[in-house]
């Protein structure tokens, strides 16, 4: 990195891209080259920032100053005004919502003030494609510090002793893992990096591999050193081409610079690395599945024991890990155990990355300190709910985990508090929902994720999930009876009680926490035919108020299905057993005559 | 062995380190119900995914239900086999799978011996509480194997039939979660896969999504037919089993109630593949002491070792997987093949039938008989030498709808010419019979000398891969003995790689050769059964008068009648046949 230069950090994570942010670069260079500053400007795509729901970002170093919602249009007033005349772009500095103050220092954001950056350290500020940028932020020197001046088994006490555990759900302290593996003897021994992020809405991990590759290469190469693995794969799904093609980027210059390869560092360790593409099965993200599918195998789970440390890859001793836990490593070499440890609760130790989503003013992705409450994560960070609405409940953990809701608000997260609640850590999705939200609704598409990403090998989660979904489908339908609540909760039970791998045991948790949580709109549903939330189409009934009803039959001509009737000039009424709840009478009626019931 | 003390169902059992918690429950006289579980003692075949999830048991602090068949037992464990949750559990998944499987009971082959409908009884399931939509898939007709998929409740028997033991390869997990099935890759039909039509899948099927395709008709109608002349030839390892389907202790035999019963059904005449397994002995004998001496003489383009091809199964497979080595086989065809072409020649003439009108109906152990049946080389004119083979289980259906009393019927000889056999014919039903049969008559054959002692009991057993030397007066003679087709491959890729020592090999494609066939009743797991219908093939064999092929007058005068010597031109035509390379191509539809 020059340090002499200003840069221009323009975030190409895959949802700014998304928002043209290629095209921004491109702009910005050229306005670059054209007011001829481009020997003391530099141009710099990075991973992403996190602050999503305001991209794609635009960010000037060395002052910091943090430009939200860029389009490429503005990239010839940004080059002409901020770096050739030195004055800030207002228009596209964040606005404080409640202030409506501009803010220019990421850091006095509400959305970054409480946030702590381990695992996300370099995302956003280094250009990922460039193996000098990881170096110059003290890139390798973990690696290096560990094959100069520890051993395996300090390394891993090291690790022990942060405290850190796995950041993909299961939450096995990390140290304790490595040194399963290492004491196994074997000739060949794999390291793996899981890196088959599926949670609808999660995308952690993704953004680590995009925005600072090196540091999980950097962490698999440790591993292997404390393992005695002188292989690494790393299973990827291939539908993540932008962290695929950045690691591969990685990979060869790491190779370059004997970072990775033979005799790393004169040490005399080798170490290399491979990518291996997922078909992007969720179930794959389970270790024994995803070794499975690494050796062309159905993915499919099997049972432990044996774990993967004792017989895995290629029935080797193999040792996985998730990115986001990689990602933790170096700096906990770096800046000991010690300092990891007084981040976070007694058994969690350090921070957690979130994808903050759903009704939230501010998504995106944050990494926070573990024990920080869900109150501060959804209001102070996330910037409260949208439109004003109500909060109504939040899912963390995915699909296998459950909804929280106003009563869990002041727990502080982390591990055991989550599943104590009901929930769990999961690999970090975190979606937020209102009032407007239909809690049924809700288990519903969780177990409509289940049903599609089951492997179909045992029986209760194949055809259990099937039939969980379609009693909430009846139930939502409005057809459901008490009796059916009685049968999902039984049978939500016992495909958690006897499914063979983590998918089944914890699919049926979005359908038992909301049962748990609000159990009155399940009643509702099945008893009165209600969705108080209005989200279930067919329990919903567009009626006329007679009083406000001018007969204009203006409803008549546009309902689709001839379900209103009335003496022109008098009151009309909509036959409930035809209408399909397409909405197009209350659209046109130009008296609000028309409400939803 | 280091041993490990555990409670089940509050008995304190004591068993190895690695014991299963189902194994340590049968131990101690508790029988978990199993369903995707199976294992095959003494053979490769073991299928324990873990899937069906009625083995669940309570170990105390554990979070979730334990599978019994995947748990290993641990010092201190305390196991309980049907607390409410268990019962509850297994009653609830077995309601799912139900709830996913056809109902039609009534009309399905495998009702009364489908191991689903036996446990959803024993759980007592009455009502299925949790019905929804049921999967539907593309099924298939083969000559040899029906799959019905919408049956397949996932267990996985039949892919560790298909891949692990015999190495065939054929059949798969497809597709995900709710829509995943067994199938041939692409759900292409079995016909045009590389499937060999073994049938050990159906032997193992627990439901009935795989099962033979039912003849039984087909030969009612032949026999109602007043212008055809129906005759029936039956397997030597249909009498030894035959008896189970009748409530007969396994390895009882019962020739003669089968040939009582099968006159009664109204052939015409009964005669048996025994008398063609002799005849497969003269030719495929001859042949092999041919290849030998060409051998012994520094012919170097001679093929040895000679492979024996009486199993249509093997043929398939080598046909299939092995299509650069046709010329190591021998090319005598089955003994169900050699009967069809003397039945449609030499006995039609002398019978004065026209063989169009003359129908050839097969008793096999077989599913693979049936698609040999079909082959087109064994056809004159359109017209099959074998025109339909039935099983021993489709046998046993048209006596109980023929509603004899199978206890009742006395015993029966069968016909002349085509009925007399010798005991070198009817050890073709066991593993290792035919090399044995074969050595009987290649020895005298080629020494010249008399055979004092006929029991070669260094090649019978159920070893998956045996081999013995046998000393031809002198001459040792190397003989490699393989039964299951992932052994046959273990010994075909030994002679790929010129490594082969043997002068001979039988190969059958079943566990424990055609006694343990795929047409045969089912044995659900019990491998003990197989043992007892070869302890009984080998019984027929002591008790017979004659027990060399060579020695049978009837076949002594089919050569001086018919066919000249053995491996004559006369028999080159009718009894010896042509391999061929089976494309590996994909169709999908």
């Amino acid at each position: 990195m020059a340090k002499d230069k200003i840069q221009v950090l323009v975030c190409s994570g895959t949802g700014c891209r998304a928002s043209k942010s290629d095209e921004i670069v491109k702009n910005i260079s050229q306005a670059v080259i054209e007011n001829d500053i481009d020997k003391d400007v530099q141009v710099i795509r990075t991973g992403c920032f996190g602050f999503c729901e305001k991209g794609p970002i635009v960010k000037m170093v060395p002052d910091n100053t943090f430009y939200v919602q860029v389009s490429p249009d503005d990239a010839e007033e940004l080059v002409a005004e901020h770096l050739v005349k030195g004055r800030k772009v207002e228009r596209l500095l964040y606005e404080n919502p409640e202030t409506k103050e501009r803010i220019s220092d990421s850091k006095h954001m509400d959305f970054y003030k409480k946030q702590i950056r381990i695992a996300l350290r370099n995302c956003g500020f280094i250009n990922p494609e460039n193996i000098e940028e990881y170096i110059a932020k003290d890139g390798y020197m973990a690696l290096g510090k560990v094959l100069t001046e520890l051993t395996p088994e300090k390394t891993i006490g090291l690790l022990i002793k942060s405290g850190l555990r796995g950041r993909g759900g299961g939450g096995f302290p990390t140290g304790l893992k490595w040194e399963l593996t290492r004491k196994v003897k074997a000739e060949q021994k794999y390291v793996v990096c899981n890196a088959d992020e599926g949670d609808p809405g999660a995308f952690m991990d993704r953004s680590i591999l995009e925005g600072d590759p090196h540091s999980v290469l950097e962490a698999m190469a440790i591993n292997g050193y404390c393992t005695g693995a002188d292989r690494g794969l790393i299973y990827i799904r291939a539908e993540y081409p932008l962290a695929i093609e950045r690691l591969k980027i990685a990979i060869n210059q790491a190779r370059e610079y004997g970072l990775l390869g033979e005799n790393i560092m004169g040490t005399g360790f080798n170490f290399d690395i491979e990518i291996r593409y997922g078909a992007g099965a969720f179930v794959c993200g389970e270790e024994t599945a995803l070794i499975h599918s690494m050796e062309g195998l159905r993915g499919e789970p099997g049972v432990k024991p044996p774990f993967p440390s004792e017989k895995g890859y290629k029935e080797k001793p193999t040792n996985v890990n998730n990115v986001e836990t990689y990602a933790n490593i170096p700096p906990i070499i770096l800046k000991g155990a010690d300092w990891f440890a007084s981040i976070g609760t007694e058994k969690s130790k350090g921070t957690k990355v979130f994808a903050l989503a759903g009704k939230v003013n501010n998504v995106g992705l944050i990494e926070v300190p573990m024990g920080i409450t869900l109150r501060e994560v959804i209001f102070d960070i996330g910037g409260g709910i949208k439109d004003g609405k109500k909060f109504k409940a939040v899912q963390t953990g995915g699909p296998s985990g459950g909804c929280l809701t106003e009563k869990h608000l002041d727990i502080p997260i982390d591990y055991d508090n989550l599943i104590a609640a009901g929930s769990m850590m999961g690999s970090g999705g975190m979606i937020v929902m209102d009032e407007s939200d239909c809690m049924v609704s809700m288990a519903k598409f969780y177990l409509d994720f289940t049903v599609e990403e089951s492997c179909g090998k045992c029986a209760p989660c194949r055809i259990g999930n099937k039939r969980l979904y379609e009693l909430l489908d009846k139930i939502t339908e409005g057809k459901g009876t008490e009796e059916d609540l009685f049968k999902l909760r039984n049978l939500a039970n016992v495909v958690k009680d006897t499914s063979l791998c983590g998918l089944g045991q914890t699919s049926p948790n979005p359908v038992l926490s909301t049962m748990d949580n609000f159990p009155e709109e399940y009643e509702a549903h099945v008893k009165d035919s209600k969705c108080h939330a209005g989200q279930c189409t067919a329990l919903m009934q567009y009626i006329i108020k007679e009083d406000a009803c001018t007969g204009c039959t203006l409803c008549v001509r546009v309902c689709p299905v001839d379900a209103i009737s009335g003496e022109r000039k008098m009151a009309h009424f909509i036959n409930q057993d035809i209408c399909i709840k397409c909405g197009a009478c209350m659209e046109k009626c130009k008296f609000d005559a028309i409400y939803i019931a | 062995m280091d041993k490990i003390k555990l409670t089940i169902d509050n008995t304190l059992v004591e068993v190895e380190k690695g014991t299963t918690v189902l194994e340590a429950a049968k131990l101690t006289g508790v029988d978990i119900p199993t369903l995707c579980y199976l294992k095959l003692e003494d053979t490769a075949f073991e299928n324990t995914p873990g899937g069906c999830r009625m083995c669940v048991v309570e170990v105390e602090g554990r979070r979730n239900l334990a599978p019994s068949c995947k748990t290993q037992c641990e010092d201190g464990m305390f196991v309980s086999t049907h607390t409410p949750r268990v019962v509850n559990a297994r009653r609830t998944v077995m309601e799912l799978i139900l709830s996913d499987h056809p109902f039609e009971c009534l009309v399905c082959t495998k009702s009364g011996k489908c191991d689903l409908q036996s446990l959803a009884q024993d759980l007592g399931i009455r009502e299925i509480h949790y019905q929804g939509e049921k999967s539907t898939y593309k099924g298939d007709e083969s000559p040899g194997i029906i799959r019905e998929p919408e049956k397949c409740i996932m267990c996985r028997r039949c892919e560790t039939a298909c891949n692990d033991v015999q190495t065939v390869g054929t059949l798969s997990a497809l597709y995900r979660g709710f829509g995943s099935v067994v199938a041939p890759a692409f759900e292409m039909d079995l016909d045009h896969s590389s499937c060999t039509f073994c049938g050990q899948c159906v032997a193992v099927c627990p439901t009935g999504a795989l099962i033979e395709r039912d003849n039984t008709w087909k030969v009612m109608e032949a026999i109602m037919n007043p212008k055809k002349t129906v005759i029936v030839q039956t397997a030597p390892a249909v009498r030894a089993a035959l008896g189970e389907e009748f409530g007969y202790e396994a390895g009882t035999l019962v020739t003669g109630k089968m040939v009582s019963a099968l006159r009664k059904i109204g052939f015409d005449y009964v005669f048996d593949t025994d008398f063609a397994a002799d005849l497969t002995i003269m030719e495929e004998g001859t042949e092999l002491l041919e290849r030998l001496n060409k051998h012994l003489q520094g012919d170097k383009n001679v093929k040895l070792p000679m492979l024996t091809s009486c199993c249509p199964g093997w043929v398939n497979f080598f046909e299939y997987h092995f299509p650069d080595m046709l010329d190591i086989p021998s090319t005598a065809k089955s003994p169900q093949q050699m009967f069809g072409a003397i039945a449609k020649s030499y006995f039609a003439e002398k019978m004065n039938i026209d063989r169009k009108d003359l129908v050839v109906v097969s008793v096999m152990p077989c599913l693979a008989k049936k698609f040999e049946a079909a082959r087109p080389e064994f056809a004159v004119d359109g017209d099959p030498d074998v025109n339909v083979s039935i099983t021993t289980r489709e046998l046993a259906q048209m006596i109980k709808s023929a509603n004899l009393n199978f206890d009742a019927l006395k015993d029966d000889d069968f016909d002349r010419p085509l009925g007399e056999s010798s005991g070198a014919g009817v050890i073709f039903g066991s593993t290792g019979g035919v090399i044995e049969a074969a050595v009987r008559t290649a020895y005298e054959l080629h020494t010249g000398k008399t055979l004092e002692k006929v029991d070669f009991n260094e090649l019978r057993g159920f070893e998956g891969i045996r081999s013995a030397t046998i000393d031809f007066d002198g001459l040792p003679i190397n003989i490699g003995i393989a039964h299951g087709l992932g052994n046959a491959r273990t010994l075909l890729e030994e002679i790929r790689a010129g490594k082969s020592q043997f002068h001979a090999i039988e190969i059958m494609a079943c566990p424990g050769g055609c006694i343990g066939g795929g047409g045969q009743p089912y044995h659900h797991g019990d491998v003990s059964i197989l043992k007892k219908r070869q302890i009984a093939i080998y019984q027929e064999d002591a008790g017979k008068p004659i027990r060399k092929s060579h020695e049978n007058p009837y076949i002594q005068n089919l050569y001086k009648e018919y066919l000249g010597a053995p491996c004559s031109e006369k028999s080159h035509e009718l009894l010896h046949t042509n391999y061929f390379a089976k494309k590996k191509k994909i169709e999908i539809e």
